[in-house]
């Protein structure tokens, strides 16, 4: 059976009060931002007969706001927008690239980065960068509003952390000094339009002793939520890149990720792959 | 009820608001220019302009189409007075089956009117979410830029 219109309520909240209000009455509805996902299984039949809180016409999660802290992205904000963005491309250059590898531009002109998130799919594109930057998401339910990292915001495959009632509200990127190198790259079949096999993101800082003051490392696709590099990032603090580390922050790669073959790709390519964006990337070879 | 503007006229939909975009086009507006490819977001086909931008209509409900404006491949040309990209679709043979025509068309003006420089290489980076099952991708590129050249 296909997707039944008639068979669907709509709820159509003009505010985020109002959005919470409805939520908190018809707990089973399903959040519907840009519809890139949900509408896709929608046409399958799988969510007939249910309620959908349209979240379209709640404006004020619609904006994206530079402070002197750092840009809070309104959760309706489409990938598109965020690519258009000066202060983002200037300051958040791998968010912004990352946006331009969704799809193309027909889900980027509806996608937006509040339903990447609770979508919380493994390949969503743009974790790994949220992961780099250290984003936090903003919440809102019946209790009120939270503040939630990034790292603890998915729970599994599909899976978020939010509570019964909670939707997204907007995420935060805080402000960061400019990294000696920041990298993002994703390896899928095509460029456009296919899913990831495997998606890095890496800022590093480099003293003028050579030795690295900080690095920070994600990968997407190779868990079932977007993995931080932990045991590699520590192990670079205050060393020096030569050949030797290098290597031995690769052979560290697998104490945080762990990938799977599936439709897509293989375990072993996804780790060869990752582990020469890595090594890549620390080497200053990929920009 | 829903109101949009499609093609510049103003269009009421009484039907049920979770409606697809694009089914509320073919069957309650009568605009079957607009195909379904793939109907999950993949192809292209459907492509229509909501406020300006490229989008699936596939993969949205006409309840989020309230209040803005459609454009569809009928507001293009008619057969007596062809746009100029339908003009350089037809010159070079952009159209093969042409269920993927309407949409390439569509993307195609919203890149045209974008101000980015039309060359091959945004032309193939602006399609990219569209496919064209005949894999007639050359000469669909070749009639974009052919219709950008024209004044």
């Amino acid at each position: 059976m296909r997707g039944d219109a008639k068979s669907m309520t709509v709820l159509s909240p003009r505010s985020a009060a109002e959005a919470v209000k409805a939520y908190a009455q018809a707990p089973a509805a399903l959040p519907l931002a840009g519809g890139t996902d949900l509408m896709v299984a929608w046409n399958l039949g799988q969510w007939n007969g249910r309620a959908v809180l349209d979240l379209s016409r709640v404006a004020e999660w619609r904006t994206i706001k530079a402070s002197a802290q750092g840009v809070l992205i309104g959760s309706l904000v489409t990938h598109s927008q965020i690519q258009a963005h000066p202060v983002l491309q200037k300051r958040f250059p791998l968010l912004v690239a990352a946006c331009a590898t969704v799809g193309a531009a027909q889900i980027q002109n509806r996608g937006t980065i509040g339903g990447n998130i609770a979508n919380a799919s493994p390949a969503g594109d743009t974790f790994p960068a949220l992961a780099v930057y250290e984003a936090t998401v903003r919440v809102i339910g019946p209790a009120g509003q939270r503040v939630v990292p990034i790292a603890d915001i998915f729970a599994g495959v599909k899976k978020t952390t939010l509570k019964p009632g909670e939707l997204i509200e907007a995420i935060f990127l805080p402000f960061v000094k400019t990294p000696t190198r920041g990298v993002f790259r994703k390896v899928g079949t095509r460029a456009a339009q296919a899913i990831s096999k495997t998606m890095f993101a890496g800022l590093i800082w480099i003293g003028k002793d050579k030795k690295v003051t900080e690095a920070r490392l994600s990968f997407g696709s190779l868990a079932p939520t977007v993995r931080r590099l932990h045991a590699a990032e520590s192990f670079l603090r205050g060393r020096q890149l030569d050949p030797i580390s290098i290597n031995a922050a690769a052979e560290l790669m697998t104490s945080d990720v762990s990938p799977i073959d599936d439709i897509r790709s293989t375990r072993e390519y996804r780790l060869i792959v990752s582990r020469n964006l890595l090594v890549a990337f620390l080497k200053g070879e990929v920009k | 009820m829903i109101t949009l503007t499609v093609n510049g006229r103003k269009q009421s939909f009484h039907g049920a608001p979770f409606k697809r975009l694009i089914d509320v086009l073919r069957e309650n507006f009568a605009l079957t220019g607009t195909k379904e490819g793939c109907g999950e977001g993949e192809c292209g086909a459907c492509t229509v302009l909501l406020d300006g931008e490229p989008v699936n209509s596939c993969l949205i409900p006409v309840c989020q189409a309230e209040g803005r404006a459609v454009e569809t491949v009928e507001s293009l040309g008619a057969p007596e007075k062809l746009s100029k990209l339908q003009a350089g679709f037809l010159a070079c043979g952009g159209a093969q089956c042409g269920i993927c025509t309407p949409g390439m068309l569509m993307t195609a003006r919203a890149h045209l009117k974008s101000g980015v420089r039309v060359d091959e290489t945004s032309v193939r980076e602006a399609l990219s979410g569209n496919l064209c099952r005949c894999t007639g991708y050359q000469d669909i590129v070749k009639s974009v830029i052919t219709a950008a050249k024209k004044k």
